[in-house]
């Protein structure tokens, strides 16, 4: 069981705010997905490796070349807030 | 001369009809926009229509056509993109509030290459918010219907491409797949979906969801339409360092030969319990048709099948939580106002942009992630999918294909799977070929008796997409299936 704290804590985490109603909402819905995904259990997985990735691939490497990268106001161009050429974000160091 | 109407023609078919000269891709992009104004105010299969552009690409490639110099099959096609592809300067919302006004600056991959090829964008379709979904009731904008009975969901996450395929809104569409959304939605609304193995099409450019699960795919009329926009649009990219460098077969010039020769696999796991009877007869005959083809069958167990889904929604969500961290109000996308400090905004924007399902699965993935539980989930639904690779190993080391259901039944209604996990649930036969990055066909293998379509999956060794299409298409030639029309008025 997940507890409506470790709900809030995991908000917190993923930056979602949650309000009481979300939260114990998502509460029982998270429940009820981890107790079918806890058929996981069932399994021995002693000594099996685990895939991160379908297609087994090492390294890929690329000649270590100038290339064009996207202009400056084409990446400011999408943003919320801007201020010359910087993103704009609220306060994050205190006075 | 006899009328021809081009919105009723396949791609292949079209790019005939061009090259005699029957008919021109401005005036079938003209036909389609008609027939997207006169039907989609009731499927909404589109988010965005880009007629100017359309209509320029469609002169541009009419010239070349009289020049007699088309790019090749796809040049004037009308084409349609799933809302989660970046297209240049065009909106491209991922189903999403956060990206309501988002325009990329630069085209996906996929959609570089099929202009490159000539074809025509007719727009941008609907989908389930950031592709997580089976009924395109999670957009933000909409939910699409299905043309075949306006009360049942079109499927999802690509809802809205294989609704417009299967309206014939466009002559096809792309679509993406991570837990089956380019196979479910086709098998829902009558038209082929196809997801080719992983890495054999860039993912660059289509917005992230679970990048190891994540693939681009065709959604057309038939088989050879799939072959041949698969050709068109495969092959290692530059710009996605998980696409491979593997040779790009000819796929439509290899589609004759039949299955003569060929050993089918039938997983027994896919005929249990929860799969509709209808869908089971259909998928029965499918293969006994098959067999009179001349392919041998034989039974096979994929015995780690029902773990697979349970797998799914751990890897998918924790993804998921990682990918879709970048939306915090910053560089683009919606940011709400009020906020105290950085985190508040943040978190007072992720509320406000994202949709129920896309919080869910943020949640669910970052507790998969989070201290003390990354063993028990993550960790062991990473070994789980050794397990499931496992079994379609050692399948096909006995047989050449799987065939099986597409889905445990035919399209449901909207409002039906209001539970997630109901939802989820319908994503079991399609989720071992994401797992696994196997390439898995859906195509029409019959209808239900109140006549909504039945999809016929079929999957393969990794890269091994010409014999997939091969055995598509044999099976697809020897149905009428294919002659019938949802009735749109």
């Amino acid at each position: 069981m997940i507890s409506r704290e470790e709900v809030q804590h995991v908000a917190r985490l993923a930056r979602l705010h949650l309000t009481d109603e979300e939260a114990e909402r998502m509460r029982e819905q998270l429940d009820a997905i981890l107790a079918y995904i806890d058929k996981l259990r069932e399994l021995d997985v002693e000594g099996v490796e685990p895939t991160a990735h379908a297609v087994p691939l090492v390294n890929v490497m690329r000649d270590d070349a100038l290339v064009p990268c996207l202009p400056q106001e084409q990446a400011l161009a999408n943003a919320p807030d801007r201020a010359d050429e910087f993103f704009r974000v609220p306060r994050i160091i205190e006075d | 001369m006899v009328t021809l109407d081009p919105t009723r023609l396949t791609m292949h078919e079209l790019a005939e009809a061009y090259r005699r000269g029957d008919t021109t891709s401005t005036d079938a992009t003209e036909a389609y926009f008609a027939r997207i104004a006169k039907l989609d105010g009731r499927l909404a299969a589109y988010l965005t229509l880009t007629r100017e552009q359309a209509l320029a690409a469609a002169r541009a490639a009419d010239a070349r056509h009289r020049a007699g110099k088309p790019l090749g099959p796809l040049d004037g096609v009308p084409i349609a993109y799933k809302d989660v592809l970046c297209t240049e300067g065009t909106v491209t919302t991922c189903g999403s509030k956060i990206l309501e006004r988002f325009v990329p600056p630069y085209d996906a991959t996929a959609v570089a290459r099929l202009n490159a090829a000539g074809a025509v964008m007719l727009g941008k379709t609907n989908m389930d918010e950031f592709a997580m979904g089976s009924s395109t009731e999670h957009s933000a904008f909409r939910p699409t219907r299905n043309p075949w009975d306006l009360e049942r969901v079109p499927g999802g996450s690509s809802g809205g491409s294989a609704a417009a395929v299967g309206a014939e809104l466009a002559a096809a569409a792309l679509g993406t797949d991570t837990g089956g959304s380019v196979r479910q939605p086709a098998a829902f609304c009558g038209v082929v979906g196809l997801k080719p193995t992983y890495g054999r099409i860039s993912r660059y450019g289509l917005i992230a969801f679970a990048s190891s699960l994540d693939h681009i795919g065709p959604l057309t009329r038939d088989v050879r339409d799939a072959a041949l926009l698969l050709h068109a649009i495969a092959g290692v990219d530059p710009h996605d360092s998980t696409s491979v460098d593997e040779p790009v077969p000819d796929y439509p010039a290899l589609l004759e030969g039949g299955v003569r020769g060929l050993t089918l696999g039938v997983p027994r796991e896919y005929f249990g319990s929860g799969l509709d009877p209808e869908v089971e007869a259909a998928v029965r005959a499918a293969i006994a048709r098959l067999a009179d083809l001349g392919a041998t069958i034989e039974e096979v167990s994929l015995p780690n099948t029902d773990y697979g889904l349970a797998v799914y929604y751990i890897v998918a969500p924790a993804e998921a939580s990682s990918n879709l961290a970048r939306y915090d109000g910053v560089k683009y996308g919606l940011r709400a106002p009020g906020g105290k400090d950085l985190i508040d905004m943040e978190s007072r924007t992720r509320a406000a942009g994202f949709g129920a399902e896309v919080k869910r699965r943020i949640m669910l993935g970052t507790y998969a992630l989070s201290a003390g539980y990354y063993d028990a989930y993550y960790g062991r639904a990473q070994k789980v999918r050794t397990l499931v690779r496992g079994d379609f190993e050692r399948a096909f080391a006995r047989v050449d294909l799987l065939v099986a259901p597409t889905t445990p039944t035919a399209a449901f209604k909207h409002g039906d799977k209001a539970d997630p996990l109901a939802m989820y649930l319908n994503d079991v036969f399609t989720v071992g070929g994401d797992l696994a990055g196997l390439p898995a066909i859906s195509l029409r293998g019959g209808f239900t008796a109140t006549g909504l379509p039945i999809g016929l999956q079929l999957m393969a060794r990794p890269f091994d997409e010409a014999r997939l299409l091969r055995a598509a298409h044999a099976y697809e030639q020897s149905t009428d299936w294919l002659s019938r029309r949802p009735n749109l008025g």
